[in-house]
């Protein structure tokens, strides 16, 4: 364990020392250097702009993404049990899941105008796909003999869903929440860079015109990384969790 | 076998014609059988012929293209729960400890005596200790032992057995047999028993159904009328393995 953070603590180090010899040869308007980025991040904590920044991107994420996740899961489970609903939506899903995310803006700005919901709408669709896609798969690679087992216990359709479908799907399930939390999160700040004004993607962009502070640009960047990362290893305890109880790998 | 002992599963004119690449494929033709309550029936039959289906459509998991299945004289069409499936050690749910599968079917009863009777069944298979264990800690015997108890605590009437050892060694497999007999001697369940093993066929059954190669029908029923438990030297328990490899037509000699 204290290996792992001193080897992950001396590669942070040797990147911070290359970002600071680099700052320091380029001309001070192309990159700024760590000390200026974290003056820029006090800078922004102390007007209180961020918290009130990560937290709206967060409560635009949050939404986006519950609700996704409440529609998508039981959709994609309902289509993956049955063959013609399937043969239906198939096509229509395919069809929109190339499409980015990004590409709804207009759509988006014209049904719910610039604020909230556009961007949470953009994130409902980002996550929604993703999420339905691996259910709907999840059902497919379900192993027909717990689906017996279930059965025979005499559970109808919708206890079997409870007690069978989902806790046999949550490993799977579980990897597509984390990836689409990943989309989500990148959508978000995409989605703030034009449909809202506020959040960690409007402040990226808005640094830059409001006088092209790259400081806070990039102080900008830091968090939307560090908070994605966050996200991530939160949705990959839970993972670890169940793995580890049925015995895959730590 | 108590002759006055009704009859428990009834099966008549079963047929079964699966889609094949090029066209179809009959697996089982016509075939007849009755179990009678309470006895242990042996299905015995070569690899392919159909035993595993003949065991699907009887456990109302598949529909047969023709004939007849009825337990206790009501036709059979879905599975259920007074009837259990045990699968090849597959069948225990591997989000579930020993606790929880043995519970699963349990889950309308109060909580005391759901917990009773998860305890009785623990003790019953010797899984005594391994009650907040994940399948995936468990041997392979184990796993065999938990499902068997799953089912069990159900307190079905009739227990249908695919090959249930087969995937276990030799000396677990012995043990497990002896097991079995004695969960069924002391709980009295209708039993039909898959397997492609004619030792443990004459070991463990009250009748043996051989079946022959596909199409299958049942070629011939041989009745193992030796007592539990049986001497495996024993001069009637071999004549009655002599008998079933003549009857398959294999030589006794490897
Ligand atoms: N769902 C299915 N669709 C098409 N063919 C099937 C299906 N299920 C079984 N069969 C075919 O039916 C035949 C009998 O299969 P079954 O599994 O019942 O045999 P078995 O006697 O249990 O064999 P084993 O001893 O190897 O388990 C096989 O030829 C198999 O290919
Ligand atoms: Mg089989």
């Amino acid at each position: 364990m204290l290996r792992r953070v001193l080897i992950a603590s001396s590669g942070v180090a040797v990147l911070l020392a290359a970002w600071q010899l680099a700052a320091a040869a380029a001309a001070p308007s192309l990159l700024p250097g760590p000390l200026p980025v974290v003056r820029a991040v006090g800078e922004l904590a102390v007007k209180g702009l961020l918290l009130r920044y990560v937290v709206a991107s967060l409560f635009r994420v949050t939404w986006g993404y519950s609700m996704a996740l409440v529609t998508a899961v039981p959709i994609g489970i309902a289509l993956g049990l049955s063959t013609w609903a399937e043969r239906a939506f198939n096509p229509f899903i395919q069809l929109l899941r190339p499409i980015s995310p990004l590409g709804w803006i207009p759509i988006a700005i014209l049904w719910f105008g610039v604020g909230d919901l556009s961007a949470i709408f953009l994130i409902f669709l980002a996550s929604f796909l993703p999420l339905a896609v691996a259910s709907m798969h999840a059902v497919h690679n379900l192993d027909e003999t717990n689906l017996r087992a279930g059965r025979n216990f005499g559970l109808g359709r919708l206890a079997l869903v409870r007690r069978v479908i989902l806790p046999a799907a949550m490993p799977q399930l579980l990897v597509a929440m984390r990836i689409t939390l990943g989309i989500a999160w990148l959508v978000v700040v995409a989605a703030e860079m034009i449909a809202v004004n506020s959040g960690l993607g409007f402040l990226i962009v808005d640094a830059r015109n409001a006088g092209n502070r790259y400081d806070l640009v990039i102080a900008g960047m830091l968090m939307i990384g560090l908070i994605g990362l966050l996200l991530d290893s939160g949705v990959r305890r839970l993972e670890r969790i169940e793995m580890r109880r049925r015995g895959y790998g730590a | 076998m108590p002759a006055a002992a009704g009859v428990k599963v009834s099966i008549r004119g079963l047929s079964m014609r699966f889609p094949a690449e090029a066209g179809t494929v009959d697996v089982l033709q016509d075939l007849d059988l009755d179990v009678r309550e309470g006895e242990l029936v042996c299905i015995l039959g070569p690899s392919g012929c159909g035993k595993s289906t003949l065991l699907n459509i009887v456990g109302g998991f598949v529909r047969p293209t023709a004939g007849t299945v009825t337990i206790d004289g009501v036709r059979v069409t879905e599975p259920d729960r007074r009837r259990i499936f045990v699968f090849q050690e597959r069948g225990v749910f591997p989000w579930l400890t020993v606790e929880g599968n043995i519970a699963f079917g349990l889950h309308h009863l109060p909580d005391g005596e759901r917990r009773q009777r998860v305890e009785h069944y623990v003790a019953l298979v010797g899984l005594g200790g391994f009650e907040r264990t994940y399948p995936h800690a468990l041997s392979g015997g184990m796993k065999q032992r938990l499902e068997v108890a799953r089912a069990l605590a159900v307190n079905p009437d009739v227990l249908y057995l695919d090959e249930p050892f087969g995937a276990l060694d030799s000396i677990t497999r012995l043990q497990m047999r002896g097991e079995l007999l004695r969960i069924w001697q002391a709980e009295r369940k209708t039993i039909l028993f898959v397997t492609h093993d004619i030792d443990e066929s004459v070991q463990l059954a009250d009748r043996i159904v051989i079946m022959s190669a596909r199409p299958s029908t049942i070629q011939r029923i041989v009745e193992v009328d030796l007592e539990h438990p049986r001497d495996l030297s024993s001069r009637g328990y071999i004549e009655v393995r002599d008998r079933i490899f003549e009857e398959i037509g294999l030589a006794h000699k490897v």
